[in-house]
């Protein structure tokens, strides 16, 4: 345990911790938006394969790192167009809706990937920013402010996300048709386009935490993301549909991910029970929520299509 | 007043027009894509159904893989039905199937009748166990189940494979030093009977079914059933009615799981393996039933009875899938982007069908029907 | 409700009734061109190019010296799924049909018995089921391990080297604890990290930074998802030991050796074996003895002289038994 204790291992523990939870945060903040207007997109983890995938051949043809990362969002965008008009227009029941698109995103990644790639080739990873004077202080340098852009934007977007529920008009009409729709709608809101916007924005925020995925990584393989996306969704509820707790959710996955990890490194964690400590974190992040006891409600239309009868 | 007998008409048909045309164009799609890929789409439609419906054996297997689709669906009608969302259905299996292999290790020569009642008990409250835990989590504490019901579906992969490599490993593969993480070839006396000589339908088929009839009578006439939809349609008056709603949450959760946890028994005993062996993911072992049983109880209207057929079209589209795959040899991964497409565009054909009616209507072609047709939204 | 249900109904009775249409219009399978060819089928559970497991045997069989037709099913991680295939491709008739995956087992032994004239070759395993159209294989992955073991010892100057698992089962262990034993004989510390998956690209990576934290400065790891814990080593400068295949297109400057499954020695094997009138019913070894685990070096990557004659010393005492 001594080992662990140490200002290197410690210092690296962090800086794996929000390396891992960059795109946890990114989806969950997206999902976040999406489900205060009212809609639950189970289908996170389908875009999220299809933007990295298409981030990772982007980068693979071009080289261009931003292009790739423009490209997933674009791939987002237009998951995000396919699912609005799903559930907004065609009120598609959304959890079945959400995991049709998990499912195609699933496979059309896979069979783009054989077709196009075939054999995982490595990429250019993200390369790491030095913030000036903040990288060098001590200690929190390196985990916090010598990380790669993706980490900073979907840290950044935690305040600004925060800004744009709670002090913009925009923000206001989705809380409002997230909470009563008929309602909104009687106060002259677009219930539809209000809710078509924030998917829009919610299926970006997937598409980028494809791409955060996939340019840390500097590779792609079939069902590169394991389910992430469904972690996401799951680290909203643990949030309470709130950025910063959702933020909160994220980086306690992270941090005892990257725990997990390091002491298994260290041999703290014998090979015995290797898979019992891949447990952790799930266990921790029930324990975490039990602890907290937050009595808060769900957006009342939450997974309640709308329309005017 | 009743609808006029051309409004009836009108309805029927865009009843069946518009579903028709919803498949149609998924496989439409599907067929561009195998046009993509140098396939010729007709042969790749035909491989499709011939690999679902093809043969006695085919149709079989393709009714075995439904098998967990029904009872996962079912006891998903439950819990939906109650207002929760059950997304464990794949940590309920993999529960049920553990104790019921544990089961069947303890006593292994125990009479088939006595050990194949005992491995499916031992399956249903393995699941039902796994399933309690979410719904007493979000009855007693407050812990939403989406979030607690994704995280055991992490938590028992993780378990599955401690077991099987570990405690519950056969004892040869250590001998053999090959270590691969399965249990010994469990005792034949627990093995589901083959209904059909010559294919692999067993006795796991009609249990399924049986078990999804169960469910309708549990929801819709017996008391319990009440109580759990009236929960579901509104905890407060439920409440007000002296109705104990933390129980009747934690019931409808275990029960959900408790028919996953059975399709775990069924997996196993009804396997032509009559063993558990893990690849190290739960879909492995599960097939991803525990997802797609959602869809068929989600497609099937949330109710019992139509989950059936609705697991036997996925069943078909999952066996079909593989043949062709192996005809044509394009990649499976193409079937499963199908799957998500003939999702996508089946569950959205419904309103389709609403609106066009309405535009139907309302350029006054035909009269107007006093009784609105909505569809539910769950 | 009731309208809702109406609906169902109708839904099912429509995509019944286009199912039959389907079914009705479909004829019966093509059967392959044999044309006189070797007709061989693989299924398998991962990607066909996936630089490991399956991949080597699509390598393999494509390297075999015969006229061969080769169809391939990969990806089948359901057993089910590769079930139906595996008894398809019997239907159809193939000579050769190879179930690459130790959880096909209990399938095939429900398979095997209703196609005496076809042969199945099974693995990874050590017995055939006591079938005698099954011929089964496994490959000593040890000591592929040991010989990479001893060279990343040797060029480890901080005498820590990491490895990446997937779980602790079947060949992973083989191979990882061949490896183990061939560094610790070189005096190195080697810590092993199980992932818990075999598909976790991300945690395999984290996994591997967390062995360079603790100054590790020479990386291994066995099952698909290193493909994660390759890209890691490239960023850190770390050497990288393959295995399976050969990994050397994932870091051509930074990846040592390879031990690369040869199967066709043993498919070799097989199918004179088959030719003389024998379906199955022998297990076979993949061995250095009988060249076929293969420590490939990779040129682009500069092995001190004496490290290379330590390792081909190593191979020699394997190859001896």
């Amino acid at each position: 345990m001594d080992d662990f204790f140490t200002t290197s291992v410690l210092v690296a523990t962090a800086a794996a911790a929000i390396r891992l939870a960059t795109p946890y945060l990114l989806a969950a903040l997206g999902e976040t938006i999406g489900q205060r207007s009212g809609v639950l997109n189970l289908g996170v983890d389908g875009v999220m394969l299809l933007s990295a995938f298409f981030a990772y051949w982007t980068v693979l043809s071009t080289g261009n790192l931003w292009l790739a990362a423009l490209v997933a969002l674009l791939v987002g965008l237009i998951m995000g167009v396919i699912y609005a008009v799903i559930t907004v227009f065609f009120e598609a029941t959304q959890g079945i809706s959400g995991i049709g698109i998990f499912i195609f995103g699933l496979g059309f990644s896979d069979l783009m990937f054989r077709q196009q790639v075939g054999t995982p080739k490595p990429v250019p990873r993200l390369p790491s920013v030095n913030i000036p004077f903040l990288a060098d202080l001590p200690y929190v340098g390196e985990p916090l402010f010598q990380r790669s852009l993706m980490t900073y934007l979907a840290f950044g977007l935690v305040p600004l996300t925060v800004v744009l529920l709670n002090k913009t008009t925009f923000g206001l009409n989705v809380r409002a048709v997230g909470e009563n729709p008929q309602a909104a709608d009687s106060l002259g809101v677009s219930v539809e386009r209000t809710r078509f916007a924030a998917i829009m924005i919610g299926n970006a925020f997937a598409g980028l935490a494809g791409a955060a995925l996939v340019l840390q990584l500097g590779i792609f393989q079939p069902n590169l993301t394991q389910g992430m996306g469904f972690i996401a969704v799951a680290l909203v509820y643990f949030g309470a549909w709130r950025p910063w707790g959702v933020m909160g959710g994220a980086l306690l996955y992270g941090v005892v991910n990257a725990t997990v990890l390091q002491w298994k490194a260290l041999g703290i964690i014998p090979v015995s029970i290797s898979d019992l400590a891949g447990m952790a974190p799930a266990i921790l992040t029930i324990g975490a929520l039990i602890l907290l006891a937050r009595r808060v409600h769900a957006p009342a239309a939450l997974t309640k299509p709308f329309s005017r009868h | 007043m009743f609808p006029k007998k051309g409004a009836v008409l009108i309805d029927k048909l865009l009843g069946a027009l518009v579903p028709l045309m919803a498949a149609a164009v998924a496989f439409a799609l599907g067929a561009i894509m195998l046009v993509a890929l140098g396939a010729n789409p007709f042969e790749g439609l035909q491989a499709l159904f011939d690999g679902a419906f093809g043969s006695g054996d085919r149709l079989a297997a393709t009714a075995v893989r439904a098998t967990p689709l029904i009872l996962v669906g079912a006891g998903i009608t439950i819990a939906f039905r109650t207002s929760v969302i059950n997304i464990g259905g794949e940590s309920q299996i993999i529960a049920g199937a553990l104790l019921s292999t544990v089961t069947a290790l303890s006593f292994p020569g125990l009479t088939p009748y006595l050990l194949v009642p005992m491995v499916l008990m031992a399956g249903f409250i393995g699941g039902g166990i796994a399933g309690a835990i979410p719904g007493a989590l979000k009855a007693y504490a407050s812990v939403n189940e989406i979030l607690s019901t994704i995280m055991l579906n992490l938590i028992m992969v993780q378990f599955m494979n401690y077991l099987l490599r570990g405690p519950l490993i056969d004892p040869y593969e250590l001998e053999a030093g090959t270590r691969i993480p399965q249990t010994q070839r469990l005792s034949d006396n627990a093995s589901l009977p083959t209904l059909v000589d010559g294919t692999r339908l067993h006795l796991g088929v009609p249990i399924a079914v049986a078990a999804a009839v169960a469910a309708y009578f549990l929801l819709w006439r017996t008391p319990v059933g009440f109580r759990l939809r009236a929960v579901g349609h509104s905890p407060k008056a439920a409440r007000a009615a002296g109705i104990n709603v933390q129980r009747n949450i934690t019931l409808a959760l275990g029960l959900s799981g408790a028919l996953a946890g059975l399709a775990g028994a069924i997996l196993v005993f009804g396997s032509q393996g009559q063993r558990m062996v893990t690849d190290g993911s739960a879909a492995g072992f599960t097939a991803s039933a525990g997802f797609n049983g959602i869809v068929a109880a989600l497609f099937g209207g949330l109710h019992p009875l139509w989950t059936v057929p609705s697991a036997f079209l996925f069943g078909a589209l999952l066996t079909g899938a593989t043949q062709l795959q192996r005809v044509l040899q394009v990649p499976s991964s193409l079937a499963v982007a199908l799957n998500g497409i003939i999702v996508i565009f089946v569950i959205s054909s419904s309103r389709v069908r609403v609106r066009l009616k309405k535009l139907l209507e309302n350029s006054s072609l035909i009269n107007k029907p006093d009784q609105e047709e909505t569809t539910e939204a769950t | 409700m009731k309208t809702k249900m109406r609906f169902t109904a109708r839904l099912f009775a429509v995509l019944g009734a286009f199912a039959l249409l389907a079914t009705a219009c479909g004829g019966d399978d093509d059967t392959p061109e044999a044309g006189g060819a070797l007709t061989v089928a693989i299924v398998a559970p991962s990607a066909s190019d996936d630089l490991a497991f399956t991949q080597s045997m699509v390598d393999a069989v494509n390297a075999l010296d015969r006229e061969i037709t080769l169809s391939i099913t990969d990806g089948t991680f359901i057993v089910e799924e590769a079930a139906a295939a595996i008894r398809g491709y019997a239907e159809d008739g193939i000579n050769v049909v190879i179930a690459h995956g130790t959880q096909y087992g209990a399938s095939l032994a429900e398979i095997a018995p209703d196609f005496p004239d076809t042969t199945f070759i099974w693995g990874t395993a050590t017995d055939t089921q006591g079938l005698d159209n099954v011929f089964a294989y496994h490959p000593a992955a040890d000591q592929g391990g040991y010989v990479n073991g001893v060279m990343a010892a040797a060029i480890s100057t901080t005498g820590v080297i990491g490895v990446v698992g997937p779980i602790e089962a079947g060949d992973a262990v083989a191979y990882i604890n061949g490896f183990v034993e061939g560094a610790e004989a070189g005096g190195a510390t080697v810590n092993v990290t199980y992932t818990g998956s075999f598909g976790d690209v991300a945690l395999a990576a984290e996994a591997a930074e967390a062995h360079i934290t603790n100054n590790a400065d020479v990386l291994t790891g066995s099952a698909q998802m290193v493909v994660g814990a390759v890209g890691v080593a490239v960023s850190n400068d770390v050497p990288w030991f393959g295995t399976q295949a050969n990994q050397t297109s994932l870091a051509p400057n930074l990846v040592v050796a390879s031990q690369v499954y040869h199967w066709e020695v043993v498919l070799e094997e097989m199918l004179a074996l088959r030719d003389s009138g024998t379906k199955g019913g022998q297990a076979f070894e993949l061995n250095m003895a009988n060249g076929g685990l293969v420590i490939e070096f990779n040129d682009g990557y500069s092995l001190p002289a004496d490290v290379k004659a330590a390792a081909e010393a190593a191979i020699a005492e394997k190859s001896a038994g």
